[in-house]
């Protein structure tokens, strides 16, 4: 026995996956997912890496368990979207050494563009999905999810959610298992070619294990629990959702499962029979409820119904089922909102400030840098998935042709074009295509918290990677017309963009390369504004350093915030900004 | 069990306070849930962290009129968390206000009576800066307002003082708990240690 930690649901997955004798780590990072991989990647002997993208992490996992390691795989909901592909495959081949994918959603979209439900990939794939409630259960279900995952021939998914990922709670860890021995790679085609001769043998092999982890979902050993209570009301959960039933419904009987799909049906059918009414309750998602109907059961509604979209919590589900709500004081109205900005110095800024000059149509992108849609900067068009922004760039320009006077431009950060933008180039380049595209190059994976990428070189364990010039690359791409600017200085950074976006005829790649100032934490004397004449174009900047006095309309600086990085003072026509 | 909200302004060191409530109620035997919402706390955002602490914890998270307590590192983040608390809950702000872009540039304003607004809410406003200053520890303020709020939060003073030994760097120790204490000190003056 070993002490109680307090772990998060990450920290707890990672825990559990070097206990089980997971060897290799993969993944992107991605909120809530990125601190499994963190934590595994310091584990003793084993090896961890981030990959360019999901599917590239899949694939290299695949590979590892197919080689015989016990494998983790960890990413975001929209990962799960860019993993499909070998997803869906690999649940023919099935695994090696178990094979794990950690797949972290975002009910609510707290740090995401959308709000999905990897439950709908675990039932298309036909693979296992678990579904943790706490650390504690992320810890168990983790370490028993390689074994089923053996047991099975199968990728076993564990999903969790924004508040299992990121709460921390107690979990009794075990000691390691005696490290299984990595099973012996052999030749065997017929598992892990699939060209359609071999496929159609896996397909079928894969249908009868569904049916074999439907007996076992179905069985005792399965982490499912019944919580008997009112004979009235039933509620099928899993996951946050069943923490926030227990609070809201103390008197309610539940059936929380532990494994999702498949589902338990024969377990859910005899709940329901023990109970008048049974209701399903979930987050933005309406998979458990289909899959229950599916088995034959009638789903009831609560009398207020629940939300379709967002997160749950006790007070909706109460509201939902007519139960008393609490009542807080009334919001105070009108409060100021506090949305994140861009950091006082940030290199990303003035090439915002640049473009927005120039009214060119934005594509952006996915990274700190979609900040700059926000006001004052408001720069930006649209912004969908990792890599879009050179591909729609290429399609506004398809649509709007050489008469529009606008010019297009796509935004791009380097993990990001690292991702998934470079296939992105490839295609507009081979299709002859025009416009600017802006790589933002401040050396690190800035959003999800300071990663390495291929850009910089530097791998999750410390070890010295290859460092990719993204000059060269976009280069050999084809691009003719490439250039590598510093962000910080606005005449370098408005005479690049200009002469990009007048060439409209042609592609431009400008590379703005400018270390993340929470890279560096260089600060340097900060700032003051002298003799302002209250032109205000230093505050459409979007400095969080920068103010307004409300009764002059004069400008100042603070000198706790400014660090020094002088992209105010460049802009200042009356050279009132000194220090 | 007790729903308790931290929140603030990224920077601020919401999530040191909530790991010393956590390691306190784990050392006390309880159950104990510390919820994080971070991502963008870097970036001057809004943070808040939810602990709930006690026996049967469930949920992690705290809706309207849930928070037996709400520590608020910034009046203006106090203001917001109001429908987050109980009608008998306790309310402890630090006394200082950090003010969002909008208000800065004059897109937008702050209330008119922002202290007018927390004495009506019946908050137990703490100067924790100039406190911890005070105590020799500047950067201690979130466990200032800690020590103001641990006769409310149901934990012994000796294991809240243990896990701020624990949690803080080494060399840190005796400043944080002269900062600690000075907020507790504090809290006891104003005579709002009763509930
Ligand atoms: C498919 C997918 N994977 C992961 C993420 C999570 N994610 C959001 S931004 C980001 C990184 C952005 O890094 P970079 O492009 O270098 O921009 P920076 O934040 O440094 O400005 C990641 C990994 C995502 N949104 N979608």
């Amino acid at each position: 026995m070993k002490d109680m930690m307090l772990l998060s649901g990450n920290e707890a997955v990672a825990r559990a996956a070097a206990d089980a004798g997971a060897t290799v780590g993969t993944g992107y990072p991605g909120t809530p997912s990125t601190e499994t991989l963190e934590a595994f990647a310091r584990e003793e002997g084993v090896y961890a890496e981030w990959c360019t993208n999901e599917k590239v992490a899949l694939e290299v996992a695949l590979g590892a368990s197919a080689g015989g390691a016990r494998t983790l795989c960890t990413m975001k909901h929209v990962g799960v979207n860019v993993a499909a592909d070998p997803l869906f495959t690999a649940a023919y081949t099935g695994v090696g050494g178990g094979l794990v994918i950690l797949a972290a959603d975002d009910p609510g979209m707290h740090s995401s563009q959308n709000e999905q439900d990897s439950h709908w990939y675990a039932q298309a794939a036909h693979v296992l999905m678990l579904d943790p409630a706490d650390s504690q259960e992320a810890h168990d279900l983790a370490r028993e999810a390689f074994s089923l995952s053996e047991r099975f021939d199968v990728p076993v998914m564990v999903r969790s959610t924004v508040r299992i990922a990121h709460t921390k709670t107690p979990v009794q860890v075990q000691d390691a298992a005696a490290r299984p021995d990595a099973r012996p790679y052999e030749k065997d085609a017929s598992k892990w070619v699939m060209m359609p001769a071999f496929a159609k043998g896996r397909r079928v092999e894969q249908l009868s294990r569904v049916e074999e982890m439907r007996a076992w979902a179905d069985s005792a050993e399965a982490p499912n629990r019944i919580i008997l209570g009112d004979a009235r009301i039933g509620v099928v959960c899993a996951g946050a959702a069943f923490q926030h039933v227990r609070e809201a419904l103390p008197d309610a009987s539940i059936l929380k499962l532990g494994v999702t799909c498949p589902l338990p049906a024969e377990t859910v059918r005899s709940f329901a029979d023990g109970v008048d009414e049974l209701y399903v309750v979930e987050e933005a998602s309406t998979y458990l409820a289909d899959a229950v109907c599916a088995a034959g059961v009638q789903v009831s509604q609560p009398v207020n119904g629940l939300p379709k979209a967002g997160e749950l919590s006790p007070n909706l589900i109460r509201h939902a089922f007519g139960r008393p709500v609490p009542e807080g004081s009334a919001p105070v109205e009108g409060l100021p909102a506090r949305p994140p900005a861009l950091c006082p110095g940030c290199p990303h800024r003035v090439v915002f400030k640049e473009l927005s000059r120039q009214k060119a149509i934005i594509c952006g992108d996915i990274g700190c840098y979609t900040l700059g849609a926000l006001p004052p900067l408001s720069a930006m068009d649209a912004c969908v998935d990792m890599g879009a922004s050179v591909s729609m760039a290429h399609g506004f320009e398809l649509a709007l042709g050489a008469d529009d006077g606008r010019p297009v431009v796509g935004v791009i950060g380097d993990s990001t074009f690292a991702h998934s933008g470079l296939s992105s180039l490839i295609s507009t380049v081979y299709n002859a295509g025009a416009g600017t595209i802006c790589i933002l190059d401040n050396r690190t994976t800035a959003m999800t918290g300071r990663q390495g990428n291929p850009f910089n070189g530097q791998q999750i364990q410390g070890r010295a990677g290859v460092e990719l010039d993204l000059e060269r690359v976009v280069s050999a791409i084809g691009v003719e017309h490439v250039r590598t600017v510093d962000p910080n200085d606005v005449e370098a950074v408005r005479a690049a963009v200009r002469e990009a976006v007048r060439e409209k005829d042609r592609l431009d790649v400008l590379i703005f390369k400018s270390p993340c100032v929470l890279l560096e934490r260089k600060v340097q004397r900060p700032y003051y504004v002298a003799s302002c004449t209250g032109c205000g174009v230093c505050l459409t900047l979007g400095c969080p350093a920068i103010g307004k006095y409300p009764d002059t309309g004069l400008s100042y600086i603070d000198p706790q915030m400014c660090i020094g990085c002088g992209q105010c003072e460049q802009y200042c026509r009356f050279n009132a900004i000194v220090r | 069990m007790k729903k308790i909200l931290l929140c603030g302004v990224g920077g601020q060191g919401t999530i040191l306070a909530a790991n010393i409530l956590a390691e306190a109620a784990l050392a006390s035997g309880q159950e104990v849930k510390v919820s994080e919402i971070h991502g963008m706390a870097q970036r001057g955002g809004a943070v808040s962290t939810m602990i709930a602490v006690g026996h049967d914890v469930a949920s992690m998270v705290i809706g309207e009129g849930e928070a037996d307590i709400v520590i608020a590192f910034d009046k203006l983040e106090a203001l917001r968390a109001l429908p987050s608390l109980k009608r008998s809950g306790t309310l402890i702000v630090n006394d200082e206000l950090i003010k969002p872009a909008s208000v800065l540039t004059g897109k937008a304003q702050l209330p008119d009576d922002v202290d007018g607004l927390l004495f009506q809410a019946d908050a137990l406003v703490v100067p924790a800066e100039a406190t911890a200053r005070e105590a020799g520890s500047p950067k201690s303020a979130n466990v200032v307002l800690l020590g103001a709020a641990a006769d409310v939060l149901g934990l012994s003073a000796e294991m809240l003082q243990e896990a701020v030994r624990s949690c803080v760097p080494p060399k840190t120790v005796e400043a944080n708990e002269r900062a600690f204490q000075a907020g507790r000190r504090f809290a006891e003056e104003q005579g709002r240690d009763v509930r």
